[in-house]
């Protein structure tokens, strides 16, 4: 006990900690400054809102694929189960590489349809961003779903059906209050790694300050210059995690109110 | 009918999102094959992949001892402040890498809590030990949430079998409890490898990457591509090695799974 609470604090604690601690160092209206500057302001939000809007997404889509790799068989699911990990598995700054090569200024999607031209680059707008969360949150959700689903018998589905309901009410009063837990557990996770992101960040979005800069980016550039101002920040962006994970914990304390009582 | 639209969306999404960029990168990689492996095979590069293999190997050996012994106390231990423990142990993955990184330069800067080593020449900072203290921070999770739920599982019959009959503590951890977690305890070992070596972040703060020395092969990628000047070959031939090394886990990942099928 001993050795793992003293290791956890040299190793976690006591550096956060320090941050903490050093963000206080040019008082509060030096906190404050920092904190309230125009290009922090956007950069901070610019992470709260593409970070959830790729959740939303991904939750999405997520919980879609879970289904899919339970309920449904076809060949080749077990490889495509296996891929489901792969931006688990891939260093965060080849990720942004590979989206490059898709989604970059090279990129093969370009169309002509009508006279209107679309092409899939994305690079240097806030699209990217989006993009990129994607990419890296997709694994949370799925594997968070996917066990519970197995749980869950299908013979409660097919129940559902035989009674009159249709594929939505199926879904929505059967299988999604037993898997919101998940979804919901998934959810944060993918938030908290999806506000902190950088290294599938930082080559396609160009870090334009005001439009694609998002806060890790922000305070990756500024630590050297000007240390308090980025621990100010830094504090920040911790405080939105925490508050944010407590929130979705509580909501899923109050889905699982029943399991409880 | 509604059953194969939603499979079609849904390998649809994965094709957009994960199969075709990576694709994409191979094809990439292979328009100049001469480029790329000239950038896989300069000095920098293999001192970059030397010192990933190395930090990493580290992160492994550390973690793996911590994870255990920290789900032991978790489960098995009857201290209060379990609960409090289980959270902190979760911490590194709520935390930016960039914050990670951050907390250790403001820790052992010079002006610092733990400076003292900075000011008397044993450098922390810009030097391989901060590399190796950020990679054991982001991956300090892995093997200990691993391990947890299967110790949890096992319960403890078997377990206070052998000590009734006479094993020590020791002997009861080799021959019962370590067997019976072994592939938790690998699987861990395996994503906390995949995330060391993929570590950009953190290590990008600490590190002052400098090249042949502080330079990890992520930090290099990155390099890589902001020095290109229009030749995007190094970088995409560096990644190639690092996609390839990552898909290599995912394949060790489906062979470690238990015959059960622990999804």
């Amino acid at each position: 006990m001993g050795f793992v609470t003293a290791y956890l604090l040299v190793i976690v604690v006591l550096p956060i900690a320090a941050v903490v601690w050093k963000s206080t160092g040019n008082g509060w209206s030096g906190f404050w400054s920092v904190v309230s500057s125009p290009q922090a302001v956007s950069a901070l939000k610019l992470s709260v809102v593409a970070a959830t809007l790729a959740v939303l997404t991904t939750a999405v889509f997520g919980t879609l694929i879970a289904w899919v790799l339970v309920r449904d068989s076809f060949r080749g699911k077990s490889v495509v189960n296996a891929i489901i990990d792969l931006p688990f598995a891939l260093p965060t700054i080849v990720a942004g590489l590979v989206l490059m090569a898709l989604y970059g200024p090279r990129t093969p999607i370009d169309v002509t349809i009508g006279g209107i031209s679309f092409d899939a680059n994305v690079t240097f707008t806030r699209g990217a961003v989006y993009v990129a969360l994607l990419f890296v949150t997709l694994p949370f959700v799925v594997r968070a779903v996917q066990p519970v689903l197995i749980e869950l018998d299908q013979e409660l589905e097919d129940a559902a059906k035989s009674l009159g309901a249709g594929d939505f009410t199926t879904f929505r009063r059967v299988i999604l209050p037993a898997i919101l837990p998940g979804i919901l557990s998934g959810v944060a996770m993918a938030f908290a790694r999806a506000i902190g992101e950088i290294g599938a960040i930082i080559l396609i979005t160009g870090n334009l300050p005001f439009k694609t800069e998002v806060a890790s980016v922000y305070l990756f550039h500024r630590i050297e210059q000007d240390p308090e101002g980025s621990a100010a920040v830094a504090t920040v962006l911790l405080l939105i995690s925490f508050v944010v994970l407590l929130g979705i914990g509580g909501l899923r304390f109050f889905v699982t109110r029943h399991e409880r009582a | 009918m509604r059953r194969l639209s939603l499979r079609l969306v849904a390998l649809g999404y994965l094709g957009l999102i994960l199969v075709g960029p990576l694709a994409m990168m191979v094809v990439r990689t292979a328009e100049d094959l001469d480029g790329a492996w000239a950038a896989i095979s300069a000095p920098e590069t293999l001192e970059a992949f030397k010192l990933t293999l190395f930090v990493a190997a580290i992160a492994v050996v550390v973690n793996t001892v911590f994870g255990i012994v920290c789900a032991l106390v978790i489960v098995r231990g009857n201290i209060p402040g379990r609960g409090l423990l289980n959270a902190f142990v979760d911490l590194p993955l709520a935390l930016s890498p960039v914050i990670v990184g951050f907390s250790l330069v403001v820790l052992y800067g010079v002006n610092g809590w733990f400076g003292w080593f900075q000011r008397n020449g044993y450098e922390i900072l810009f030097a391989t030990p901060s590399i190796v203290l950020v990679t054991v921070f982001v991956t300090l999770p892995f093997v200990a949430r691993e391990v947890v739920p299967t110790l949890r599982e096992i319960g403890t019959d078997q377990e206070q079998a052998a000590r009734t009959l006479g094993a020590s503590g020791w002997q009861t951890f080799w021959r019962i409890t370590l067997p019976a977690i072994r592939w938790a305890v690998v699987y861990g070992v395996v994503l906390t490898a995949a995330r060391a070596i993929g570590e950009f972040g953190a290590v990008a703060v600490v590190s002052g990457n400098i090249v042949g020395e502080t330079q990890t092969a992520t930090l290099r990628v990155e390099d890589a591509y902001q020095f290109a000047y229009g030749n995007y070959a190094p970088a995409y031939g560096i990644s190639f090695v690092l996609a390839a090394t990552a898909i290599l886990i995912l394949v060790a990942m489906i062979f470690l799974q238990p015959k059960e099928d622990r999804r």
